[in-house]
């Protein structure tokens, strides 16, 4: 049952949702496509957390909920600690022999943005994947602290205009570059750490179950097209969601171990990173004579990039 | 439940998403479940909706790509088959028109007031044929 779900998109949609509608996601928003694909990926019992950002804010507006599973929120930078102190429970119980329905297999996911990811969780998150705690960790990355006003997060790219390093005369936003998280997340020896987008929704979900057969902390780093922040209009969160893994600003691929990479997407046609920068309102200024120079450099660092994560494939094989 | 404010539950309330118990939604298919008012199911966010999308059974192919990218678990699929939109819970983003593959869509967006009956038949037609002859 586990496996067949997903044989093809048809036996996936006979999956009941255990997120539901009217929460206050802006429309187009692809948190919650994220946050579907992952609950859909499974068929157990479920004990999600998350931390504070737009996800959290949106789908707990007192006296409402979104979620048909138990879940928890406590604080920003938590989300991940309050979901392995429930899963160190679980294990004591278990050993115990105090559970009711031993049989069961729960999966302990926790939710976070980039913002509770990137900066202010970081330390939990290190910790509990130095613990080995068997829970999954999924960053949903838009790239800006979206639910506070889009100010800059440690994973904004550099040239993005965010509210705290807006665009103008003097400046061309963003100054520096993203935060590697996969490579950090990898050397904490996690068995499993791996980078997904919604619009690739087979290779998502393969990688979900994956993570949810994999014993220990898993990382999964998923991209979401926030159409406020990034400025396009919301019919467009998949088509930008494209651009992204087809330019390969945002490649996919899974580290296991620690060690052994896979490039997990190859795009047939690679198109420029210009195409994926000039869909969003927030580099719109790299398209002027003063700061056209950071679309050849934004390129280069694209192909190096690229480059090295083919190397480490071939060093693995 | 509705009816009281948020001043007049008292510390620790619980919100229960279930009337009842449901220990495993996964099981059970949303119109079998027994929504409780603390469910986000129960409200509407159709008045955010400028424009709606209307669906047209007869060109669609249930390729459920509409099911997989809709962000709001608005596009109802039964079976393996496309059956409706969820208008309650529909937010009008229009991601469903833009993924649908046919030519001419089976979804298309339309102003909120449209009558159903009349899109239909203001639809786009097929005009492969037309081009062949």
């Amino acid at each position: 049952m586990f496996q067949a779900k997903t044989k093809n998109l048809k036996n996936f949609s006979t999956s009941a949702e255990r997120f539901e509608g009217a929460n206050l996601l802006c429309p187009g928003c692809a948190h919650s496509i994220i946050v579907r694909e992952v609950l859909n990926a499974t068929n157990d019992h479920l004990i999600l957390g998350a931390s504070t950002g737009c996800l959290e804010v949106c789908t707990a507006v007192y006296p409402h909920t979104s979620w048909d599973a138990s879940w928890i929120h406590i604080g920003f930078e938590n989300g991940s600690s309050a979901v392995a102190g429930a899963e160190a429970m679980y294990k004591v119980l278990k050993n115990k022999g105090r559970l009711k329905q031993p049989d069961r297999t729960p999966k302990f996911v926790a939710f976070g943005g980039d913002g509770a990811t990137y900066d202010i969780g970081f330390q939990w998150i290190s910790g509990c994947f130095e613990r080995g705690h068997d829970m999954m960790y999924v960053c949903l990355d838009n790239e800006v602290y979206a639910n506070t006003g889009g100010q800059r997060s440690s994973s904004t790219p550099i040239g993005a205009s965010a509210s705290t390093t807006p665009s103008g005369r003097i400046s061309y936003g963003e100054k520096q570059n993203k935060k590697d998280m996969m490579a950090i997340m990898a050397a904490h020896g996690a068995p499993y750490v791996a980078q997904v987008a919604p619009n690739q929704w087979r290779d998502m979900v393969a990688k979900i179950q994956k993570g949810f057969a994999t014993e220990g902390p898993v990382f999964i780093n998923a991209m979401s097209a926030c159409t406020t922040e990034w400025k396009f209009s919301p019919e467009d969160t998949i088509a930008i969601s494209d651009l992204a893994t087809d330019s390969l600003v945002f490649p996919l691929y899974e580290i296991i171990d620690g060690t052994k990479l896979n490039i997990t997407y190859r795009p047939k046609n690679v198109i420029p990173v210009r195409d994926y920068l000039g869909a969003q309102g927030r580099f719109k200024h790299l398209f002027t004579k003063q700061y056209e120079y950071l679309i050849n450099e934004w390129q280069a660092r694209v192909d190096a990039k690229w480059e090295l994560l083919q190397r480490r494939e071939e060093a693995c094989l | 439940m509705l009816q009281n404010g948020w001043d007049t539950f008292e510390i620790g309330t619980i919100l229960r998403p279930f009337e009842g118990s449901i220990s495993d939604a996964s099981a059970i298919l949303p119109e079998d479940r027994l929504y409780s008012q603390s469910n986000s199911f129960s409200v509407s966010v159709a008045d955010w909706r400028i424009e709606k999308p209307l669906f047209n059974k007869d060109l669609c192919i249930d390729c459920q790509f509409c099911w997989i990218y809709c962000p709001d678990m608005s596009i109802i699929s039964r079976d393996k088959k496309m059956v409706a939109v969820d208008y309650d819970h529909c937010k009008g983003c229009g991601i469903c028109v833009q993924v649908c593959p046919t030519t001419p869509k089976a979804l298309l967006m339309f102003p909120e007031q449209k009558d159903e009956e009349e899109a239909l038949l203001e639809w786009p037609k097929k005009e492969k044929k037309e081009k062949e002859n």
